[in-house]
């Protein structure tokens, strides 16, 4: 027996209003007011060092600039070309070192690593590495290239010391494209025959391909403005790159040591040298955003 | 009669149809089994390879810094001391080990409110999503910039501002030991403002997605009976993400102890320790940025001392944060 409905004792419709006055109110509207200066301030760093940077690089940007070696102090010619390439060459040896060796490392944890307490220590391993300060990174290849001899100072430590800064990056990146592959993916290949390493290697790993090669590209744009494990290990030249196994000038360092002296167009060079940097970690970071905005699957 | 041919087969046993249209099963070859065993043996190799990197890393650093782990032992730790003039060769790090926690923790308690805050500001849908989107993607820019450029930058935009505010500490406040030192410029004060810029983002991610995480549930059932959108935040929100939160202050502790260049462009480098927060300081990496292309013998041993002083304290921090991070995921798992 459901009692008829009674009539409702009349409400007081003011108790139901908010009141803009009370102190929850109050109190909503000003932390409200709170987080949103708490966001502007994180983003007035980044406008100001993008236009200081913009305002300062693009004075200097023109084709000498690209084409030229530095000038001896009091000149007032010249560019950063030596720098530019000196940067390719260093982080392309890094590519070289890093990639292969963070892409299968990453196919063990993806393929095979469900389940197996190796691959959590692998993990575990990764995100430490991926917390080794890149001075250490430095340091490391200090102690294993340059002191020992083995190389001395040159372009190969320098990429040695980055690759070390570049592998956590490769393998998070990878391990994550290849876990967003389905499972029916790798089902069917098996059904259909295939083996192991062939459903991995022509069926997954091309799958997780665009992913990748986003996740590397970040890893390069990152590894080319570091400076920490480069001034002791690629060093410094004034000249063209002279191969290898010869100190190297790169642009992070070129920065680095143009900032501090007290001659104006070096200075300014300076500037032209972070624009660029600032240029290629801003487009790598778009271009992987729209990137991985299609997916494959 | 087919249906007798198939029988269970493991997975990795493929079956073949034969030209008669009959299942029949195909055993692997010998050669597939050998391939796809070196593959994984291949793959496997390199992700331990990993594991030894990170050894090597620290063997190389602690074989080099042995000869001066004989000659100062834990001394090296407590006095401040560096003096690479041979023949009255003294190295100690404390100025440097205090420069390195104190910029971290200045820097911390800059960026750990703001942090939190855009975190908050970004979780919640005070604008619509399009925009909010565009917000997060300009936080991770932030830490995208190379740490050289944030250099450049405070050299010649944040030290003349940091030198006027600090005029004006030491002026007003100067009685406090922090702010007992006239500016000169380069020192501990705009070198914490440049790192709280540099882990700002950490914060931010971190906090943001462990907050973004949370079950919808806890909100609606909060807003349900009657909280305010702040009350839920402060009173169920952030406690249910709180170890997310700390696990990212963690990691930004140990990013901002092993920064280099920025710290390095703009601390002073002075290997002395003053309380003021006004004057110039160093830290042990921007101590090994600036000492190790020209270090010699026993130079080279204390600079891998601190080296080593700076991977114990950064693996320390980090793995605490590794662990702290790691049980808020399988929380709500």
């Amino acid at each position: 027996m459901i009692p008829a409905a009674q009539p409702q004792k009349s409400v007081d419709l003011g108790d139901l209003k908010i009141d803009h006055s009370s102190r929850r109110s109050l109190f909503t509207i000003a932390m409200t007011i709170l987080a949103s200066a708490c966001m502007l301030l994180t983003l007035i760093p980044l406008i100001a060092v993008l236009t200081y940077v913009f305002l300062q690089g693009f004075r200097r940007f023109n084709l000498p600039l690209l084409t030229q070696l530095p000038p001896p102090p009091g000149l007032t010619e010249g560019g950063i070309a030596n720098a530019i390439l000196g940067t390719l060459i260093v982080v392309g040896i890094a590519a070289i070192i890093s990639v292969p060796f963070g892409v299968l490392a990453a196919v063990f944890l993806a393929e095979f690593g469900k389940g197996n307490p190796l691959a959590r220590w692998v993990r575990f391993a990764t995100n430490v590495l991926s917390g080794v300060p890149s001075i250490v990174a430095g340091v490391f290849a200090y102690g294993l290239l340059v002191k020992t001899g083995l190389t001395g100072y040159s372009a190969i430590a320098g990429g040695v010391a980055l690759s070390v800064l570049m592998l956590p990056t490769i393998i998070r990146t990878t391990d994550e494209a290849l876990q967003i592959v389905p499972k029916e993916v790798r089902m069917a290949s098996v059904g259909l025959g295939a083996s192991n390493y062939q459903t991995i290697l022509k069926i997954v790993l091309p799958a997780a391909v665009p992913s990748i090669i986003t996740g590397v590209t970040l890893a390069i744009a990152r590894a080319a403005g570091e400076t920490a494990p480069l001034i002791f290990t690629a060093l410094n030249s004034s000249f063209w790159p002279g191969g290898v196994l010869e100190p190297i000038s790169s642009l992070s360092v070129l920065v680095y040591n143009f900032a501090t002296v007290p001659y104006e167009p070096q200075k300014q060079l300076a500037w032209a040298g972070a624009l660029i940097l600032v240029l290629m970690v801003l487009m790598t970071s778009i271009a992987a955003r729209l990137a991985t905005r299609q997916k494959t699957y | 009669m087919a249906l007798a041919v198939i029988k269970y087969y493991p997975l990795f046993r493929s079956m073949t149809v034969t030209p008669q249209g009959q299942y029949a099963s195909r055993l692997r070859s010998r050669t597939e089994k050998g391939i796809d065993g070196v593959f994984f043996s291949l793959t496997a190799g390199f992700a331990i390879s990993i594991g030894v990197l990170l050894l090597s890393i620290g063997l190389v650093v602690t074989i080099n810094a042995l000869p001066a782990i004989q000659a100062f032992g834990l001394k090296f730790l407590i006095t401040s001391e560096w003096n690479p003039v041979s023949g009255r060769e003294a190295y100690g790090a404390l100025p440097m080990i205090y420069g390195t926690l104190v910029s971290a923790i200045l820097a911390l308690l800059i960026a750990v409110p703001l942090g939190v805050g855009t975190a908050i500001f970004l979780s919640e849908n005070f604008i619509p999503l399009a925009f909010r989107t565009v917000l997060v993607f300009m936080v991770e820019l932030l830490a995208a910039i190379p740490s050289v450029v944030y250099g450049l930058w405070g050299i010649f935009v944040l030290i003349p501002i940091t030198k006027e505010i600090g005029r004006w500490l030491h002026n007003t406040l100067g009685w406090i030991p922090f702010f007992s030192t006239m500016p000169r410029g380069p020192g501990m004060l705009p070198a914490a403002l440049v790192l709280a810029i540099m882990i700002l983002p950490i914060i931010t991610a971190i906090s943001r997605d462990s907050l973004a995480s949370l079950p919808p549930e806890l909100r609606q059932a909060s807003l349900g009976l009657g909280a305010t959108r702040w009350g839920t935040i402060f009173r169920v929100l952030i406690p249910a993400a709180f170890s997310g939160i700390v696990g990212a202050v963690m990691l930004a502790l140990g990013r901002a102890m092993g920064e280099t260049m920025a710290v390095t462009m703009i601390i002073g480098n002075a290997n002395q320790l003053n309380l003021s927060i006004l004057a110039p300081a160093n830290t042990i990496s921007s101590l090994l940025a600036n000492q190790f292309a020209e270090a010699k013998d026993l130079q080279v041993a204390a600079l891998m001392y601190a080296a080593l002083v700076l991977v114990i304290m950064t693996l320390i921090v980090n793995i605490l944060a590794e662990y702290i991070v790691g049980q808020i995921q399988a929380k709500y798992d």
